[in-house]
């Protein structure tokens, strides 16, 4: 196992039990994920692509199987130990942004660093550094319904690099945006990416947003079609 | 930015619905503190009357009137130690709004039997006995219509007349006393028995009731049955009590008023309660999204319920305190009010109203935040976030 494995599924097993019937999503799924690589993951609706984010993410369990971040069996933690996992490591991006619409763009930002042990000071450096980042510096105290689509993507994005997190997860960011607004989202995935090493997986149906991550990968009926994953 | 700062603005994000919250807390607040303190201020006055002074009344109704031989009756009953008597007099100055307790009594017997409550000096006191017109008014009183010794003042009657067929009496202030206890009530005046009965039209040597004291408080109960006993089959039967008992009677003919009034501040908070849990519910529901985010974002569940209760404890903490702000200018302005200084001598905001009312807000806070806290807490991000 080379050292920077990031990411690794073992046998991982999701089914989603309605009633009666037992839906299996995943069987015996298996991958490994280098740190510093930008995935795009691509597949039908209903193919299990957001259900394999949540479990990357530590939101939701394989129902067997295994997935281990940087050596950690994360799918055996706590509830509370998970919540304080994904602090740490992981940033959200959401298509539909999920900004707290009574939040200006800076608190938006500031959100997840509540969570660390930090002075007000340091907070607002990281915050004014985030924003920054993102080109939104000087929309701090907008709120989100001030700002367009692509600009309340872009505060997503803040909010989600403030910690930083090894680990951005994206499910269909572009996806409520036009072609022009989307690549410029997607060319600061891939500045994140390179130059600040920002581990990305990112669903999409879209192939040309496909084409900014360094591989693509393809799940149908529960696993990747791809040759070598 | 910290999690007071994000409570604060949860709360504040729909004005509309916050303002009606707290308007409806605070009219329960507001209630609490204006009707528990009329219910304090009667309590107050039942507190302060003697228990071992007995009071004998008509059986049939304390206002009707007793023969003034029962004085001396009275006085020959084993463990009497002394007893006066008085005549309610429906005093008021100007005009009926400006009444005041007003009694004719024995000038003499009565401070014996009140020593325990009327404090007046020596000089003022032999003037007064001197006078046949004098009388003495509590400082309360006198205060309120500024009078002085020495001062000639028209008192009338809204029960009595005289044979001129006028209503008012002429009286000279001869004195004027203070309560021998911090918070006694001193708004009233005392004026001679003689000069009322000689003036009034309504017959001769009646009296309205009989104060005694007894040798030990331990011979109430004996003294007082054997005086009914004394009046029993006569023209006039009595019933003697101790001066609380009478006091609580009194007012019980008002009505049960710690009964009506638990009960409109119950009814208020339970209204309050409906309305503000039913807000608050519908507001978390509607922020489930939102939460679902936050827990992504990893906020503990027990942050999150945290978060949640805050908000209704700071919705109640601030309707309860603005509540009781506003019930003590209420108050205060109530107290204003001649009428209702009269009947309400102790009519204040008392600390027990204001310790009840922190222990509401706390349990309003509580019981309204419960419910959303702990769903938002069992809230499942799956569920959440799928749902658009
Ligand atoms: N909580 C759940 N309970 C039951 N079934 C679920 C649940 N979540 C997802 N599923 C089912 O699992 C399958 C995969 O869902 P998933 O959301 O991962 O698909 P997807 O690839 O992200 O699709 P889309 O492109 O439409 O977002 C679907 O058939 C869905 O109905
Ligand atoms: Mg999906």
């Amino acid at each position: 196992m080379s050292a920077d494995v990031l990411f690794e599924l073992k046998n991982v097993d999701k089914k989603f039990v309605r009633g009666k019937e037992t839906i299996t999503i995943f069987e015996d799924l298996n991958m490994t994920l280098d740190r510093g690589d930008f995935i795009a993951i691509m597949g039908p609706s209903g193919s299990g692509k957001t259900t394999l984010l949540n479990m990357l993410g530590g939101v939701d369990r394989p129902s067997a199987g295994k997935v281990t971040f940087a050596g950690e069996a994360i799918s055996s933690l706590s509830e509370s130990d998970l919540a304080k996992w994904r602090a740490d490591h992981v940033g959200f991006i959401f298509q539909f942004y999920n900004l707290m619409p009574m939040l200006s763009a800076g608190h938006n930002v500031e959100l997840p660093l509540l969570l660390k042990k930090m002075s007000k000071a340091e907070r607002h450096k990281h915050v004014a550094a985030a924003l920054k980042l993102v080109h939104l510096d000087e929309r701090a105290s907008h709120k989100p319904k001030e700002l367009s689509g692509g600009q309340q993507q872009r505060v997503a994005i803040a909010r989600a690099i403030v910690t930083d997190p090894d680990l951005l997860l994206c499910d269909e960011p572009t996806g409520d945006l036009d072609r022009a607004t989307a690549t410029k989202i997607l060319e600061m995935l891939q500045m994140l990416n390179q130059e600040f090493n920002k581990t990305i997986i990112m669903v999409t149906h879209d192939p040309e947003a496909a084409k900014f991550a360094k591989r693509q990968l393809h799940l149908d009926k529960g696993q990747f079609v791809d040759k070598e994953i | 930015m910290g999690d007071l700062f994000l409570v604060y603005k949860n709360i504040t994000r729909n004005m509309l619905r916050f303002s009606l919250n707290t308007f409806a807390i605070v009219v329960a607040f507001l209630l609490l503190g204006i009707l528990g303190s009329i219910n304090h201020a009667f309590n107050a006055g039942i507190e302060l009357s003697a228990d071992d002074r007995l009071v004998t009344v008509n059986k049939v109704n304390f206002t009707q009137p007793l023969p003034l031989g029962y004085v001396n009756k009275i006085k020959s009953v084993e463990g009497v130690k002394d007893v006066t008597h008085a005549n309610w007099f429906g005093a008021y100055v100007k005009d009926s709004n400006h009444f005041f307790a007003g009694m004719a009594v024995d000038p003499e017997s009565y401070l014996r039997v009140y020593d325990d409550y009327i404090a007046v000096d020596e000089e003022p006191k032999k003037a007064w006995f001197a006078n046949r017109q004098g009388a003495i008014v509590g400082e309360a009183l006198a205060k309120v219509y500024g009078w002085e010794v020495g001062d000639r003042i028209p008192i009338s009657s809204n029960i009595f007349s005289k044979a001129d067929n006028s209503h008012v009496w002429d009286m000279v202030i001869e004195g004027i006393f203070s309560g021998k206890e911090a918070n006694a009530d001193t708004n009233w005046l005392l004026f001679h028995y003689k000069y009322f009965i000689e003036t009034q039209t309504f017959g001769n040597d009646w009296i309205g009731w009989v104060t005694l004291t007894t040798q030990d408080p331990s011979l109430n109960e004996q003294v007082a049955r054997e005086i009914d006993k004394k009046f029993e089959n006569s023209f006039h039967e009595t019933e003697t009590s101790t001066e609380k008992q009478f006091n609580k009677s009194f007012l019980e003919q008002i009505g049960n008023i710690g009964f009506i009034i638990t009960s409109v501040v119950g009814a208020a908070f339970f209204t309050i309660l409906l309305i503000v849990g039913n807000t608050m519910v519908l507001a978390i529901r509607e922020r489930t999204r939102e939460i679902a985010v936050l827990k992504t974002l990893g906020f503990s569940s027990s942050r999150i319920f945290k978060l949640v209760l805050s908000e209704s404890m700071v919705v109640a903490a601030f309707g309860g305190m603005l509540g009781i702000m506003l019930s003590y200018v209420f108050v205060g302005g109530m107290r204003n009010a001649p009428g209702i200084r009269n009947m309400l001598p102790n009519l204040y905001v008392d600390s027990s109203i204001i310790i009840q009312s922190l222990i509401y807000i706390v349990i309003l806070g509580v019981v309204t935040g419960f419910v959303p806290a702990f769903r938002a807490m069992q809230l499942n991000i799956l569920d959440a976030l799928s749902k658009r």
